[in-house]
Parts: structure tokens; sequence; C-alpha cells
């Protein structure tokens, strides 16, 4: 985070065309809600600094095996997970890993602009603050300030961080968050519809703020508009009844998807 | 906006009658498509699936008519018949108007319904079968109008019969190649964008023989520089009806013919003298 | 064909049907509906005219009793009255008898013959038995007053306050009535000459039980009130708060933690009484603590005050969405962070709000105070929780019992001030909500 240069030079890297291999590895990964499955055998690999878009019916998994990404399904009691899931080739559910460091480690943004109803800037500041990650208060400014930049807010609240973060417009809460999971310095950013209550405009913004963060962030986002997915990420992932269908550069998958599932879907033929 | 409605809905009537039609042609070419799947669900939405529907026929309509303004071109060339030549243009008149049509219809698809996939492929393809069809009718055409030129001056017959079936193969190609598209077929799309090369290769020949016969007698200049564009025009519609074959592939393959296009069209680099 | 002609055939349906008929039906269906906003504001009609005719009856029972009749007198603390020994000893200052000055100081103004002792002795029955209590406080507060004159306030006994406050018929016949004819004179002649008035009466705050409705006052039974108050806060808002957290946060769902919610539910529905038969068993047999005693009482409240709690805790630890919780979680909180951080804080106001509603109810409770004893005669205040004390809504109840006519004002004055105090409490509930309560 506070090494500005360094990443700046990877930016740079990453423009000239330098290749990034696998961030994220996933194999036969089933997800068991009670006696329920939700997930079969997934297995997919997703590229570091692009972003890849999880598309497909409610209900299909998407949300589920982003969710595995960060352990959230930690959360509920009668989820089980099975298979492998690494990050870096480090297995995520290593029972030596602690799953609060993991999530520090990959960021969350959700459906609903969830700001907590603190300060825009206690909003940023939380989580650094609670992984320790700056020694004084400038440091601290300093997060807060980068991370809101890199959220692409920075210019429209600087002069008001004292003001509850609730009170802004949904597009800006939204931001706030991007910012908040930025703060934390993830290396993975998940976002499960983080538009679908937007307006327009707003959803422009963040597509454009997710267009910026994947020059530095391996960015997996879920989401129910195949314009979204189609305008935003390099490669799409197609999930139908918790089976991965198809996964693919977005545009092989948008003009000329392989699996008659797929295709029926995109166009709007789901039966 | 509303005007744009009401075209697409003047279009609809008369089409909805036969609406049954459409989807029996598409399911006819799903045996042998296989995994690639041309047996489609329909459309959740119904007008989608429609207006989808409606492009197919307004393209056959199309092709319908640049096929038989072709034909009546030939026809006008070999009879020296002005009356059919004024037909054929007035013909090509509703061809523009189908173009301008098809056009709208798919700048407002796009615009509204944001195809994807297949449906993307379907519409772009629509928009590039026009555009060639368009410029077949343009070419029949001038055809027509060269007729004119010539009508009162003697054909030799040697080189109309040359022309005629240049003519002929190139009418039969555009015809397979509609077919093709109507049946999503794309092996026979391949036949057809293989197949150019015999008219590139007419073309060539009838090329040398017209060199010929003006070195012979510079009198025959004028008719066989107005035979000559006449051929140059049916080779031209032979490269629209490729550039068609290449729009179903794509449309039902998803991706474009890789092999070399097959090209004995050497007339660039033949010199006068070479005669 | 069938989706495009269905909307049709209702569009038939109901054009088929005459302007009348339907006409008529939609003037039906208002009519139910003005019905039933009718019976809805009748009900609350008559909920409001009950309200009212119980607090009209409370107020105008209670409100005199919040004046005291008193005579201004001047009280001669002639030395000699103080023993022999100069300055007088503080056993001398104890051991005077008040009585006799406050008397001479009243035949002085009522011009009553000392040696009359019929008269002397009727007209000593209209101050009250409390009068000599007072000058002592004043002599002992500055004894340099001795051998002065001093101007006192005087409490006149109940019989004459009640005369001052027109609750005494003059038209009973003499054999019957409380003051005879002479009294009645002399105080008419006391009340014009202005020495005999009605003053705020502070006595009813300070006070403790008393025999004497002029002397009985709810002071200690506040005090009492206050410790049982403030041990419930100590001991039930922790527990049940942390008791709420883990059920809602941590607790895994199985067969003993629904069973303890179940419990939960049915203890808040438990009649009070049963709570006052624990405290009786546990606290006093079992434990040893005092009977009466302040502690006892909150610990029972306390234990009743609970489930209160611990529900109304978990409505608002679940009233928190989870949005919260997960945006906690997705920036690396642990559990423990996300509760203490978030939810907790946005759960006060509903947690407070429970915790004061619980507390009012506990401030109004009486039957299990019954149990445990604290329907004692206490004049003296409570020094520490665990000294004998009572409780203001006991207070209440032990008035309502007894048979002088200054009782009655009382407890309905005393029912005003109860009441007060939980009108201030539900207060106080609305606005902490109001001020702690955040938009998510």
């Amino acid at each position: 985070m506070l090494n500005v240069q360094t990443s700046e030079i990877e930016n740079r890297a990453v423009k000239l065309g330098t290749t990034d291999g696998t961030k994220v590895h996933a194999k036969d990964v089933n997800v068991y809600y009670g006696d329920k499955r939700a997930l079969f055998d997934v297995t997919v690999n997703i590229p570091d600094r692009s972003v890849t878009a999880f598309i497909g019916p409610s209900g299909c998994g998407k949300s589920t095996f982003l969710r595995c990404i960060n352990r959230m399904n930690d959360t509920i009691p009668i989820c089980r997970v099975t298979g492998k899931i690494t990050i870096d080739n480090e297995d995520i559910y290593d029972p030596s890993l602690d799953v609060v460091q993991l999530r520090a480690r990959v960021g969350m943004v959700f459906q609903k602009p969830n700001p907590f109803p603190k300060s825009i800037y206690e909003n940023v500041a939380y989580g650094p603050r609670i992984h320790g990650l700056a020694g004084t208060k400038a440091e601290l400014d300093h997060i807060v300030q980068t991370s809101l930049e890199k959220a692409a807010l920075w210019k429209e609240v600087k002069d008001r961080l004292n003001d509850p973060g609730t009170g802004l417009s949904g597009g800006q809460q939204q931001r706030l968050c991007i910012a908040r999971a930025v703060a934390v310095g993830p290396e993975v950013i998940l976002m499960d519809e983080p538009c679908s209550a937007l307006d327009p405009i707003a959803t422009a913004k963040v597509e454009e703020l997710i267009d910026e963060l994947k020059q530095n962030f391996c960015i997996i986002i879920v989401t129910h508009s195949m314009q979204q997915a189609a305008r935003v990420s390099q490669r799409t992932a197609f999930f139908h009844l918790g089976i991965l269908v198809e996964e693919g550069a977005t545009n092989d998958i948008f003009t000329n998807p392989t699996d008659k599932r797929t295709q029926d879907y995109i166009t709007g033929r789901f039966g | 906006m509303t005007t744009e409605r009401k075209s697409l809905l003047s279009g609809f009537m008369p089409w909805r009658a036969s609406r049954s039609e459409a989807p029996a042609v598409t399911s006819k070419a799903a045996g042998p498509q296989g995994a690639k799947g041309d047996l489609m669900n329909e459309h959740i939405v119904k007008s989608y699936e429609e207006e989808l529907a409606l492009l197919d026929k307004k393209i056959a309509h199309m092709g319908g008519l640049a096929e038989h303004i072709l034909g009546q071109s030939f026809d006008a060339l070999e009879r020296r018949d002005p009356k059919l030549a004024e037909q054929v243009v007035k013909t090509d008149k509703q061809i523009d108007q189908l173009e301008r049509d098809i056009e709208e219809q798919v700048i407002s698809m796009i615009a509204r319904r944001q195809p994807l996939a297949n449906d993307l492929r379907h519409v772009m393809a629509a928009l590039r079968i026009t555009g060639d069809l368009e410029r077949i009718g343009d070419l029949a055409k001038n055809i027509a109008k060269r007729a004119l030129a010539i009508a009162h001056e003697s054909h030799p017959k040697p080189l109309m019969t040359g022309l005629r079936h240049m003519g002929e193969l190139a009418l039969s190609q555009l015809k397979e190649v509609l077919d093709a598209y109507a049946a999503r077929d794309a092996d026979r799309a391949l036949a057809v964008w293989r197949d150019d090369e015999n008219i590139d290769s007419m073309y060539n020949s009838l090329f040398r023989e017209l060199l010929t016969y003006m070195m012979e007698d510079p009198r025959n200049i004028g008719l066989s520089t107005h035979l000559l564009f006449g051929a140059k025009n049916i080779e031209r519609v032979g490269d629209h009806t490729t550039n068609i074959a290449e729009t179903v592939h794509f449309l039902v393959r998803g991706v474009n013919i890789i092999d070399d296009r097959p090209k004995s069209d050497d007339t660039s680099s033949t010199l006068f003298s070479q005669g | 064909m069938t989706v495009e002609t269905a909307p049709m055939a209702t569009g038939t349906l109901i054009a088929s049907r005459s302007k009348q008929d339907i006409q008529a039906r939609i003037a039906k269906r208002y009519a139910a509906e003005r019905r039933f906003r009718a019976y809805g504001v009748s009900a609350i009609l008559f909920g409001i005219l009950f309200l009212v005719a119980l607090f009209s009856t409370i107020l105008v029972r209670g409100y005199s009793a919040f004046t005291q009749s008193a005579f201004t007198l001047d009280v001669n603390l002639d030395a000699g009255a103080f023993g022999s020994s100069s300055p007088p000893t503080e056993s001398d200052l104890l051991m005077a008898d008040y009585t006799k000055l406050a008397n001479r100081a009243l035949f002085q103004v009522l011009g009553v013959d000392p040696a009359n002792r019929a008269d002397a002795k009727a007209a000593a029955a209209l101050l009250s038995a409390n009068a000599d209590t007072q000058i002592r406080k004043a002599v002992l507060a500055d004894p340099s007053l001795i051998g002065k004159s001093v101007q006192l306030t005087l409490l006149a006994h109940g019989n004459v306050d009640s005369l001052m406050k027109g609750q005494f018929d003059r038209n009973i016949p003499e054999g019957r009535r409380q003051l005879s004819d002479k009294q009645l004179a002399w105080l008419d002649k006391a009340a014009e000459a202005g020495f005999l008035a009605k003053h705020f009466n502070t006595g009813l705050f300070t006070y403790g039980a008393s025999s004497k409705p002029e002397t009985a006052g709810v002071g200690v039974a506040l005090v009492g009130s206050l410790y049982m108050m403030l041990i419930v806060l100590l001991f039930a808002v922790p527990l049940g708060v942390a008791a709420a957290v883990y059920l809602e946060e941590f607790a895994p769902k199985n067969f003993l933690t629904d069973t303890i919610e179940v419990n939960i539910n049915n203890l808040a529905a438990v009649p009070s009484i049963v709570f006052g038969l624990l405290g009786l068993a546990i606290f006093i047999n079992f434990m040893g603590i005092p009977r009466s005693a302040s502690l006892v009482g909150g610990l029972v409240l306390a234990l009743m005050t609970l489930p209160t709690i611990i529900i109304a805790t978990r409505a608002a630890i679940s009233a928190v969405p989870p949005s919260i919780r997960e945006a906690a979680l997705g920036v690396g909180a642990s559990k423990m962070q996300s509760i203490t951080h978030h939810v907790l804080p946005l759960a006060v106001p509903g947690i407070l709000t429970g915790t004061i509603i619980g507390l009012a109810k506990a401030l109004g409770e009486t039957a299990p105070l019954l149990m445990i004893g604290m329907v004692a005669f206490v004049v003296e205040y409570p020094k520490t929780p665990i000294d004998a004390a009572t409780a203001l809504p006991v207070q209440i109840y032990m008035w309502a019992t007894a048979a002088e006519r200054g009782f009655v004002e009382r407890t309905a004055g005393a029912t005003l001030i109860l009441l007060a105090f939980l009108v201030c409490m539900n207060v106080t509930a609305v606005i902490l909500r109001r001020r702690y309560e955040r938009r998510w």
C-alpha cells in the first residue's frame, strides 16, 4: 500500500503486456448446503490482473462459488465445501490458514452498498485499523486517501470525510465499499453483483473503476447483466445448475459460445 | 421511434399468416449441425423471435428479387430487350428500399435487443448480406443498362454463349448461397465459396477472347467494352456471392473461413500485349 | 394465440356487466372500508375515554396531597426549658419538652388559657404529634437559637388538614365529628389571621412510613425503589445482553438452544408472584439475605426483567442487517470484532428501549415484593441495600389500606408520583432511541 512507486512500475509492466499467470485456481470444488449439493466439481483458473465474470441464472451457484474464494461460506453452519481452491498456489482451505487473514487478502464488495453507519473516513480506516496496517495517524490518513483515490471517490468526498458514509448516493456508497475493500491491500477482489442496486450512471462509474482496478488486482465479478459481463470482463464463466458449463475469453463467450446452454442463456432463450 | 415501429409493424402483418414457415426452415438444417445446435429454443421474448424471423423473411425476399433481376438482365442482354432492361431498373429500386428497411430494422434491434452470440451474428449477417444483395442488384442494373446501349448492334454468338454460361453459373451460385443461408448450412456456403474459382476462370477466358476480338477489328471495341464490363459485373456478382457465403459460414460456425480464398482472376496482371 | 385472446375475454366480461351493477359493487366496497375505519376510531376513542377517566380520578383525588396545612408560630425557646446546665448538653437538647413549647406558642395565638385543662387539650390536638420533632430538628441544627423567639412552620393535625382542604363536613353533629365546635372556631380564627395556611408538601417526598397521614411520605420508598432499580441494572442488563448476544450470534442451532429459547419466551409471561416465591426460597431462605432488603427485591426484579431484556436485545440484534456483518467479515474482522464494533452499536437503541421498558415494569411491580416481605413499616432511610426498605408501589398498596382521610389523597398522590417516574422513563427510552437510531 505504501510503496506507491513499485505498484506504478507494476502497472506499467501490465500495460506493456506482461503476462500474469493464474491467481486463483479451483479444482473439483463441491459445495453442499446440508444435503443439497449446490456446486458440482467446479474446476477453473482465474488469471491475475484481469476481470473474470461469473454469469448464470439465479441459483446457479455463481455467488456460492464466489463466496468460497474468501470462505464467506464458513459463516453458514450447514455449508460444506470440498475440493481445493488455491490463491498463488496456497490452499485457502488449509487448516493452518487463518480465515481472517485470508479475508484481508481477498476483499469483497456486496450486492447492496453496505457502508458501516460511520463516517466516510472510518469506513475506509476500519480495515487497516483492525489489521494494524498503520502505525500512526498520518499513515492511516495516507491509506484512506490512496484507497479513496483508487476507488475514484477522493475528489467527491475529500471535504466531507467526517460525514456519514450512509449519506452518500448509492453509486458513491458502492465505491466507498470498494475503497474499504481496497484499503486492506487485497490481492483478489470479489464483487457480488456490485451494480444491481445502482442506476446506469452510477453503474458506469463503478464499471470504469473496475476497469482501472484490474491493473492491480485480480477481480472476480458476479453479475446478472450479460452486457455488464461483456463490458467489463476479460474472461467469462457460465454457471448453470451448479455446474460450470463454459469458461473462456469474454469475446468468445459472447459471440460464439461452444455450449448450447451458454448460447441459450446469453441470447435469452433459457427455458 | 414511432415511424420505425410503424415500419416494423407494417412489415409484420403480411408475414404473420405464413409464420410457421420460418422455424420450419431452420429446423430442417438442425440434423447435420449437431452439437452446434440450431435446434434452438425459442426466445423468452416472443417479439424478439418474431423480429429475427422477419429479418430472414426480408432477406429471402430481397435475395429472390436479386436473383430475379440478375436473370432478367442476362435475358435483356441476350435478347436485346429494352423493356426487360427497364423492368430491371425498376425492380432494383425495390431492392434498394428493402436494403434500407433491413438496415433500419437491424439498427433498431441492436439498440433495443442488444443481441448476443448467435443472435448477434444473425443480425450482423443480415446487415452484411443485404449490402451484398444490394450491390448485386446494382450490378444487374448496370448489365441491363449496357444491354440498352448495345441493343442495336450485332452480337457475336460465341461471345454471347460464354457470357451466358458465366451468368448462369453466377446465378446458380447466388441461388445456392441464399439457400445455404435459409438452411443455415455452412458446408453448402463453403462449397459456393470454393466454386467462385470457376466464375473467375470463365471471366479470365472471356477477357482474353474479348481482347482478341477487339484486336481483330477496332470497330468491335465499343461492343466488346460493354460486353467486357458486363462480364466484369458478373464476376463481381460472384465476388458478392462469395462474401455472402463467408457471412453464412460465420453466422453458422461463428468463425471466419480460414483457408485462402481460391483466386484465379489474373486479369489485373494481364497486359494488352500478351494477347 | 391464447395469450392474446385471454385479456379480450376478460374485457368482454367486465363490459358485459351493467353500469349500475358495477357502481353498486364499488359503493359496497367503499362502505365496507368506511365501516372498518369507524370501528377502529371508536375503539381508540373508547380507550382514550377510559384513560381520561382513570387519570382524572387519580388527579382529582391526588392533587391535594401535594399541599399540607401548617401553623406558622413564634416559638419562644426560653433557656429554662433546656435543663439547668449552660450551655445545655447534647442530652438536654434531645430530652427537652418541645411539645410544651409548641403548645405554648399555639395557645398564645389562639388565646387559650393553659390553665383550662379541657381547652388546652383540645387546642393541643390541633397540632401534629410531629410538631416537637420539627422544633427539635431546628434547635439541633442551630443551638444558638435557644433563648430566642423563633418563627417556625409546624404541621397541623391531619384532621385540621382535612378541614382546610374542604374534605370536612361541618354539618355533621358535633358528637360524631372529629373536631369540636370550639376547635372549629379557633381554626377559623387562625386561618383568618393567616397563621394557619396550606404550604407545598415537601414532607410527601421526604418522610417515611407513618401512622399519621401528615407525616407520611414516599421518601423511604423512593430510596428503596432506587436501590432496586440500580440492582436490576447491574444484574439484568449485563446478563441479559450477554445471553442474547450468545444465543443470537454464537449458539449452534440445536435442540438445547431451541429449548432455551422457548423457555425464555415463556419466562417473560410467568406471573410475577412466582418470581417472588422464587426469591423467598432462594435469596432469603437459602442464601440468608435479610428479609425486606432492597437487595432481595432488586435481585427478584432483575430475574423478572431478564427475559424481557434478552428478548428485546435479541430482536435488536437480529434487526441489524446481515449486510453490516458481511461487510465487517469481508474486510477481515473476526466474528467478535464484527459484533462489538458494528452489531452491538447498531443494536443499542433497541437494547436501551427494551431495558428501560423492563425497568419501568420492574418499578411498578408489587406482587413479588409482597412475597419477600417488603411490605414493611419503614421509617428510616435504608443506608445500604441490605437494610430494610420498601418500594413505591408497595407504599401505595399500604396507604390504600389505611383508614384515615389523609391517606386517601396520599394514595392517589403517590400514584401520581409513580406515574410521573414511569412517564419519565418511557420518554427517556424514546429520546435515547431517537438519538441513537441510525439508518443503514
